[in-house]
C-alpha cells in the first residue's frame, strides 16, 4: 500500500489529484468539451488504448494525441464536425492511488468506469479500464503532462466520441 | 400487410426495378444471413484472415476469423503458416483462449487434446484408458481427428483462408486492379503490426458493406473531409467496380489546393466550415509521401476486407459478421520494420483519422447502429439506388451509387435472389 504524501507545499497529495480527477469527469459529464485541453500540459500525451495493444506493447491507440494542439484538434473536429447521436454520459472514477513521485511529478493510477444512456436505450457500460497518469503542478494547477486510458474493454461499443 | 416472417430464403423475390432497388428483408432475415454465410463465407471466396507480422516468429499463433467460426493462425516451426479451425476437434470446445502468442501446440483445455501448429491431432490423455479399463477403441484413428484445417494463400505479408477447395488461386480471385493496390501497401516491404482498434457495431454486414462503396455520402457525413480539404466532390474521383460487382477501389489524387477552393459543389455542403483549422498538420498531410504516386485510395476485397488509405496511416478494416443484426470492425494499423521514429510517429497520430474514434469514420457506426432497427421494422420496404443512374459500370464521380449497384448484382446472382 502506498503511503499517503504528506500536504506540504509544492507536493502534490492524493487529496488534490482526487479533485483533479472529479473536475476532470465532471468536465466529460458535462460535455464542457472546450475546456478539456486545459487539463494538460503542453507537451502533454494523451491516449485511449486498448488492454489488448497496451499489454502486448503495441503503439496504436484508439485516441492518440501528442501535444495539447492535437488535444484541441480533437476537442474542434468533434465540436464543429462530428456526427453523432445525443447521449449522456456519466464517469465513475475510484482507487486513486499515487504510484511514484520524482522531480515534482507524479505518477497515478485510478479506474474509471463510463456509463452511456442513448435514446431509447437503457443505461449501459460504455467503457471500463485505467488512468495511468503522469500529474505536474504548474501555475499553482495540476495538469495532465500524460494521460494514458487503458480500456478492458475486448471492443468498442458502436463509436468512442467523447473522450475518456 | 404481408407477414415476411412466415417466408423463407427460398420465397424471397427481389423488387421488379433490379438493382436500382435493395429490400430491407436483406438485412434482417436470419435466413437469408444463414445462406450468406455458407455461399460467402463458407463458400468459394478467399477470406482474410491476418497479417504476417501478428504471427512474426515460428511457434507463434493469432485467432481470427472466417464468417462467424473462430480460427487460428499459425506458424510452425519450419516458418509455414497455417490456418484451422479454434475448435477442438473432439467435443467442439474452443482451443485457443489467447489472442495471439507464442506455442509448440495447442492443447485443448477441456481434456487436453493436444494438436500440432498445422492442426494434426498429437495425442490425447488416457488413450488406452486407466488399469486395463476405458479408453478410446483401439481403431480411433489420429490422424482421421484433426483440426478442420482451411485452405491458405499468403500474398506478400497478408494471409488468406478458404474452406472452399474449387475457387480460383487467390492471384486468380482478387485480380490485376486489387493486386496491384494490395501489393503496393503489403507487399514490397516487410511488415510491423502497430496495434489494433475493434468495434462492434449493432447492423447488419452489409450495410457497412455498402457504407464504403459509398462515395455519396463521403463528403455529407464526414464533413472533417471536406473541411480540412481530404476529400471533396468536386476533386478527382473514380469508382471502380470489379469481376462484375464482386470486389471494387476508388481512389483520387490528393490536391493540397482543394481547402482553398471554393465551388458550386462546396457551396452546396452545408456542413463545409471554411474557417475551420487543425493545429497539427501532420495529422491531415502527406509529410512523407511514402508511395511516391501521391494516391489515395480504398479497396474492397469481398467479402472479408476494406482497405482505405489515409496519408501515412494503413489500417485493413475486416468486417467480421456477428449474427444478422451485428458485426466486428477489426481494424489492424501496420507500418513497415524499417519505419523509422518520424514515420511511425505519423502513422499513429493520423490514425486519429479512422477506426471506432476516427474523425472521419464515426459517423458510420452510428448512422449504422440506428439504421437497423428502422429496416427491421421495415422489412418490406426498398432503398432506392439512383444515384449516378441505374447501371453498374466505373464512374469517375462522387456522386454515384454505382458501387452498391454492382455489389448487388453480384450478390443476386450469388444468392439466386
Amino acid at each position: 500500500m502506498t503511503a499517503p504524501v504528506r500536504d506540504e507545499v509544492g507536493r502534490i497529495t492524493r487529496g488534490e489529484l482526487r479533485d483533479l480527477f472529479d473536475d476532470y469527469a465532471a468536465c466529460l459529464d458535462a460535455e464542457a468539451l472546450r475546456e478539456f485541453p486545459a487539463f494538460f500540459t503542453e507537451d502533454a500525451k494523451y491516449q485511449v488504448i486498448s488492454r489488448e495493444n497496451h499489454d502486448d506493447g503495441l503503439e496504436h491507440a484508439s485516441i492518440f494525441c501528442l501535444g495539447r494542439a492535437m488535444i484541441e484538434d480533437r476537442v474542434t473536429a468533434t465540436v464543429e464536425a462530428a456526427l453523432y447521436q445525443p447521449r449522456s454520459l456519466r464517469h465513475f472514477v475510484s482507487g486513486v492511488r499515487i504510484t511514484g513521485e520524482e522531480n515534482g511529478e507524479v505518477r497515478a493510477e485510478a479506474n474509471f468506469l463510463i456509463i452511456e444512456s442513448l435514446v431509447e436505450r437503457e443505461p449501459r457500460i460504455l467503457m471500463v479500464g485505467r488512468y495511468l497518469d503522469r500529474v505536474v503542478r504548474e501555475d499553482g494547477s495540476l495538469k495532465f503532462r500524460e494521460r494514458t486510458c487503458v480500456f478492458d474493454n475486448y471492443r468498442i461499443r458502436t463509436t468512442l466520441v467523447i473522450p475518456v | 400487410m404481408s407477414d415476411t416472417t412466415l417466408r423463407n430464403a427460398t420465397d424471397r423475390v427481389w423488387p421488379e426495378d433490379g438493382v436500382t432497388r435493395v429490400p430491407a428483408w436483406i438485412y434482417s432475415d436470419p435466413e437469408i444471413y444463414a445462406k450468406e454465410l455458407k455461399v460467402f463465407h463458407y463458400g468459394k471466396t478467399w477470406n482474410f484472415v491476418g497479417l504476417d507480422c501478428e504471427v512474426p516468429e515460428p511457434n507463434s499463433f493469432k485467432r481470427s476469423w472466417v464468417g462467424e467460426r473462430p480460427v487460428i493462425i499459425t506458424r510452425d516451426a519450419e516458418g509455414e503458416i497455417h490456418v484451422v479451425e479454434n475448435r477442438c476437434a473432439h467435443r467442439g470446445s474452443l482451443l485457443c483462449w489467447k489472442n495471439r502468442g507464442q506455442a509448440k501446440d495447442i492443447t485443448c483445455p477441456y481434456h487436453h487434446w493436444t494438436y500440432n501448429l498445422s492442426g494434426d491431432l498429437m495425442g490425447l490423455p488416457f488413450l488406452r484408458g486407466v488399469q486395463g479399463k476405458g479408453g478410446m477403441p483401439r481403431d480411433f484413428d489420429k490422424s482421421k481427428n484433426g483440426l478442420t484445417k482451411l485452405r491458405v494463400a499468403v500474398r506478400g505479408g497478408s494471409i488468406w483462408a478458404t474452406y472452399s477447395d474449387e475457387v480460383a488461386p487467390l492471384e486468380e480471385y482478387l485480380g490485376p486492379e486489387i493486386l496491384m493496390r494490395l501489393d503496393r501497401l503489403v507487399s514490397r516491404r516487410p511488415l510491423r503490426l502497430l496495434g489494433y482498434s475493434r468495434q462492434i457495431v449493432e447492423s447488419n454486414w452489409k450495410l457497412y458493406w455498402e457504407n464504403s462503396r459509398d462515395p455519396y455520402h463521403a463528403t455529407l457525413m464526414h464533413p472533417f473531409l471536406s473541411t480540412f480539404g481530404i476529400l471533396r466532390t468536386d476533386g478527382d474521383y473514380h469508382s471502380v467496380p470489379l469481376q462484375e460487382g464482386r470486389h471494387e477501389y476508388t481512389y483520387s489524387q490528393y490536391d493540397p489546393e482543394l481547402k482553398n477552393k471554393t465551388s458550386e459543389a462546396s457551396k452546396q455542403i452545408k456542413s463545409i466550415h471554411s474557417d475551420l483549422e487543425v493545429k497539427d498538420k501532420e495529422v491531415v498531410s502527406s509529410v512523407v509521401d511514402e508511395f511516391k504516386d501521391g494516391m489515395m485510395g480504398a479497396f474492397q476485397v469481398f467479402p472479408t476486407i476494406l482497405v482505405q488509405q489515409y496519408f501515412n496511416c494503413l489500417v485493413v478494416r475486416h468486417v467480421i459478421p456477428k449474427g444478422v443484426g451485428a458485426h466486428e470492425l477489426s481494424w489492424t494499423y501496420f507500418g513497415y520494420a524499417d519505419d523509422d521514429e518520424t514515420i511511425n510517429r505519423l502513422r499513429l497520430k493520423q490514425s486519429n483519422l479512422v477506426g471506432p474514434a476516427g474523425f472521419v469514420s464515426l459517423e458510420d457506426s452510428e448512422v449504422l447502429s440506428l439504421m437497423q432497427p428502422v429496416v427491421e421494422s421495415c422489412p418490406d420496404s426498398v432503398q432506392v439506388l439512383e444515384m449516378g443512374g441505374h447501371g453498374t459500370e466505373a464512374q469517375s464521380t462522387m456522386m454515384t451509387e454505382t458501387l452498391i449497384r454492382a455489389f448487388y448484382d453480384f450478390y443476386r446472382r450469388e444468392m439466386g435472389l
